[in-house]
């Protein structure tokens, strides 16, 4: 049952890391490209980003239902970097609602795009060092320490700031490569292509810089990641999967199909990486036990309860996803 | 301000933000629906453009509730920690199906809003009822865990720990069932009410007779039927007030000495000091006949319960008070809605009638931010009435003020320029629907 409920979880953190994502990173995309562009952007994403943003709910939801020890932990000791993701999700979605809404397309429309473009860059980067923090060993749960060493310390660092930055440099990836195939005009298809092998590029040097800097603030990430052989699997398969993205990019008809597929695997398998680096530990504690899925998870009762609403809400999920995808997105070609 | 209240304020603000879309959420789906079932039944362009012109607003309201919601889950952890650790593996049940029932809802609306063009029209249609059950269910959903804080079942607290725990009895505890149908009447109330003033004011402006008459049959055939059922409903509420949580309807009465029989006090300003009411009504027997059904029975007062145990009087009576009145007010602009659809339809276009209807606007989400003071505050000052003190479940970060000035300054803001969207969307209806040209 746990190991169950623990696969739906990584599930739906991977899938809010790929469709959300690649709603953030359009967001970043569209910091760095023109007025074309944003039509092009606002069209992809405008009937998929709320169903696309659910994900993210049903991880809370598994969280604090299944694992509430670490829930409430996280959103304790995390409480300023997760406000901060909060003030992102809060102005990204207004402002691109009503920016998408607004029947006047008058002089307002720059305040919101600032906005818009704005939050899509401190969502991801907040998120990004939450999960650093989790990893890093900082966090401490007794209450005896000053502010600063409990609520600071364990996120605000280069460490994190690094794992803050490659995210959103990874989601920004993640929405070039999807762009590609969304317009029918040659121009920007060759933006985005361009968009997509810098981020490319950038997304590869700062994964190595975390690792550098991960040695330097004194935490064995490489040591560890070594030892663990599904990492070493997933990280190759994300490598050899960057040549093809490549030559696919550089085709002038690019294989929509194959450009997604490739990145959503390569990301689904950094993602998975990580996860196997961790497992089963969900947040490492400085002077203390660590938690784990296994010394924090709910009654058994409870899990058996929840197990039953997350198959019967997949059931039903999984093809009303299918039916809005094929209507919205294959519908088109 | 200490960080306790600062807390208790952020949430209030933020779920008396949430409410309001989630009230249009569970509401306007069931409208449109309605009205599209009109056209594609009777082919009259004007259903049609009302449920496009509805659906352009309601796309707004939407993704600002799914914004205002996800706040909402992480702030139940950031502010409530305490709370949360015990209460999630119990009340969890509740937040996955709703979890679900969202999924549900989000897509079937992406399909409704966008797939006009792409669907066979009764499909689409469809979408939209979809979209209508999945918020009604979710918002039952969320209630049976605010039920489960003021009536908590399906665990036994041990030295601070919750152990045998039943996730289906939590979820069905003894006020589920009550603030259920209570809540749901008023989503619909309040929106459909506001939706029909909206229309009555465009009407008295003299915009377009046919598009705006229909749009307020439509949304005063929901509204009436709701609002008559919403006292009936808030009677059962009551008694059920009366049975679990004895300190909740005394607050919510004002009624500071146990009384046998008690009398009703209607309005007036309660006095803590003096431990009376002043200026009210009191209708004898009242009480004791609405919370017991006996007009001899003996109803518990303040004084039965430990200081530290009782609620805030004042917030919670007022608060009673005005949902009260606004609840047989617009029981009564339902029945003379009835009665005049039935005998006297030309009355529907008389100026003073629209007037009325126009003035209800804003009255039934004041009702329903009313409604949850009284609840909410009425549970104080427990969180998990009986078990947890709400002071026991605050986050101990400091500086929680801050986070609550930050959210609620967000919300002012947001709210500025939603009904100012909102006005600009209305004033151009005209231009985009040929229903709606003046005449
Ligand atoms: C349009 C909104 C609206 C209207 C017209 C009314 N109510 Fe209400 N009331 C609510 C909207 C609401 C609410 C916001 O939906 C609450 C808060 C929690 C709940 O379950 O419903 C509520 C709570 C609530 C409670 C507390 C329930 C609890 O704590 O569990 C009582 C006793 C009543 N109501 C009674 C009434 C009565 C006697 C009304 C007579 C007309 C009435 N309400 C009209
Ligand atoms: C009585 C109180 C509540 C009711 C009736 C209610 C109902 C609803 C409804 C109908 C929606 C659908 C979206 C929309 O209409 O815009 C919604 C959205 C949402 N609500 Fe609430 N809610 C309530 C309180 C809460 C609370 C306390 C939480 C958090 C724990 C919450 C979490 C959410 C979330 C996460 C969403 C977004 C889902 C999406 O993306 O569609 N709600 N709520
Ligand atoms: C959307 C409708 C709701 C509104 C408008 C509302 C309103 C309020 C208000 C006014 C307070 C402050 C009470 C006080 O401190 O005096 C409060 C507190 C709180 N509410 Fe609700 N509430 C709603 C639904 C819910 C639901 C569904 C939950 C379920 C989880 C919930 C959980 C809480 C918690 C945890 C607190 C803080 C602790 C406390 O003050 O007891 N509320 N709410």
């Amino acid at each position: 049952m746990l190991i169950l409920i623990v696969i739906i979880l990584g599930a739906s953190f991977i899938l809010y890391a790929l469709l959300g994502g690649a709603d953030f990173g359009a967001g970043i995309v569209e910091s760095f490209a023109g007025k074309r562009e944003e039509i092009t952007i606002s069209r992809a994403i405008a009937p998929v980003w709320e169903a696309n943003h659910v994900w993210l709910i049903l991880a809370v939801v598994i969280l604090f239902t299944g694992f509430p020890l670490v829930y409430a932990s996280l959103s304790w000791v995390l409480h300023i970097p997760l406000m901060m993701v909060l003030l992102g999700i809060i102005m990204r979605g207004t402002a691109f609602t009503f920016r998408h809404y607004d029947v006047h397309q008058g002089r307002l429309h720059k305040y919101y795009s600032f906005l818009f473009r704005i939050s899509s860059f401190i969502t991801p980067v907040f998120l990004g060092m939450i999960l650093g923090a989790m990893i890093l060993g900082r966090i401490s749960l007794g209450r005896s320490q000053g502010f600063y060493d409990l609520f600071i310390a364990p996120w605000l660092n280069w460490f994190c700031l690094t794992m803050g930055v490659f995210t959103a440099c990874l989601f920004a990836y993640l929405a070039s490569v999807f762009l590609v195939g969304e317009t029918n005009i040659e121009r920007e298809r060759i933006k985005y292509a361009k968009f997509s092998k810098l981020s490319m590029i950038a997304t590869m040097i700062l994964g190595l810089v975390v690792f550098i800097i991960a040695e330097a603030e004194g935490h064995s990430l490489t040591g560890r990641f070594l030892h663990s052989t599904p990492s070493i699997i997933m990280l190759i398969i994300a490598a050899l999967l960057c040549p093809m993205i490549w030559h696919f990019l550089n085709k002038e008809k690019n294989k929509t199909i194959y450009l997604r597929l490739g990145t959503g695997i390569q990301v689904a398998a950094i993602i998975l990486g990580w996860f196997y680096i961790q497992f089963p530990v969900l947040i490492e504690v400085k002077n203390s036990a660590e938690l784990t899925f296994y010394n924090t998870q709910a009654p058994a009762a409870t899990l058996e309860q929840l197990f039953i609403a997350l198959i019967i809400g997949l059931l039903l999920v999984i093809p009303g996803f299918v039916v809005l995808f094929r209507i919205f997105k294959i519908k088109k070609e | 301000m200490t960080d306790l209240v600062a807390a208790r304020l952020q949430m209030a603000i933020s779920l008396g933000f949430h409410i309001v879309f989630a009230c249009i959420g569970m509401t306007m789906p069931a409208l449109m629906a309605f009205s599209e079932w009109r056209w594609l039944k009777t082919g009259k362009q004007v259903y049609l453009d009302i449920t496009k012109a509805w659906s352009k607003g309601v796309a707004i309201f939407f993704a600002v509730g799914a914004v205002s919601g996800t706040v909402l889950s992480f702030e139940l952890g950031l502010l409530w920690p305490e709370f949360m650790k015990y209460a999630g593996a119990v009340i969890g049940m509740p937040f996955s199906w709703e979890g679900t029932a969202f999924f549900v809802e989000a897509i079937a609306l992406g399909i409704f809003l966008y797939g006009w063009n792409r669907l066979n029209k009764w499909m689409h249609w469809l979408s939209g009822v979809l979209v209508m059950a999945s918020g009604i269910l979710s918002g039952i959903f969320v209630v049976s865990a605010n039920a489960w804080m003021n009536s908590p079942a399906g665990f036994d607290w041990v030295n601070g720990h919750a152990i045998n725990i039943d996730p289906v009895k939590a979820m069905f505890n003894d006020a589920w069932l009550s603030e259920a149908i209570h809540m749901t009447l008023a989503a619909f109330v309040s929106t459909a009410f506001a939706v029909a003033g909206v229309h009555a004011f465009l009407l008295l402006k003299n915009r377009s007779k046919l598009f705006h008459q229909q749009a307020v049959k439509t949304a005063l055939i929901f509204g009436s039927v709701a609002a008559l059922l919403q006292p009936v409903s808030g009677d059962f509420s009551a008694k059920d007030v009366a049975k679990r949580q004895p300190a909740k309807l005394a607050a919510l009465e004002a009624l500071y000495k146990t009384s046998k029989p008690a009398d009703l006090v209607i309005g007036g300003l309660p006095n803590d000091k003096e431990q009376r009411v002043n200026y009210a009504i009191h209708i004898p027997k009242g009480l004791s006949f609405l919370a017991k059904g006996d007009p001899d029975a003996e109803v518990q007062g303040l004084d039965k319960i430990p200081k530290q145990d009782r609620p805030p009087v004042i917030i919670t009576h007022i608060a009673f008070q005005l949902m009260v009145m606004i609840g047989f007010f617009l029981a009564f602009v339902s029945l003379l809605y009835l009665l005049f659809s039935i005998k006297w339809r030309h009355v529907l276009m008389k100026k003073w009638w629209l007037g009325l209807v126009a003035f209800a606007t804003p009255l039934g989400f004041l009702a329903v931010e009313a409604g949850w003071t009284v609840t909410e505050t009425g549970r104080q000052p427990w969180i998990i009435y009986g078990i947890m003190r709400t002071r026991d479940a605050v986050s101990s970060m400091p500086g929680l003020r801050y986070s609550f000035l930050v959210v609620t300054i967000v919300y002012l803001f947001l709210s500025v320029i939603i009904f100012w969207l909102m006005r600009r969307q209305i004033n151009t209806i005209h231009e985009f629907y040929p229903t709606a040209k003046s005449e």
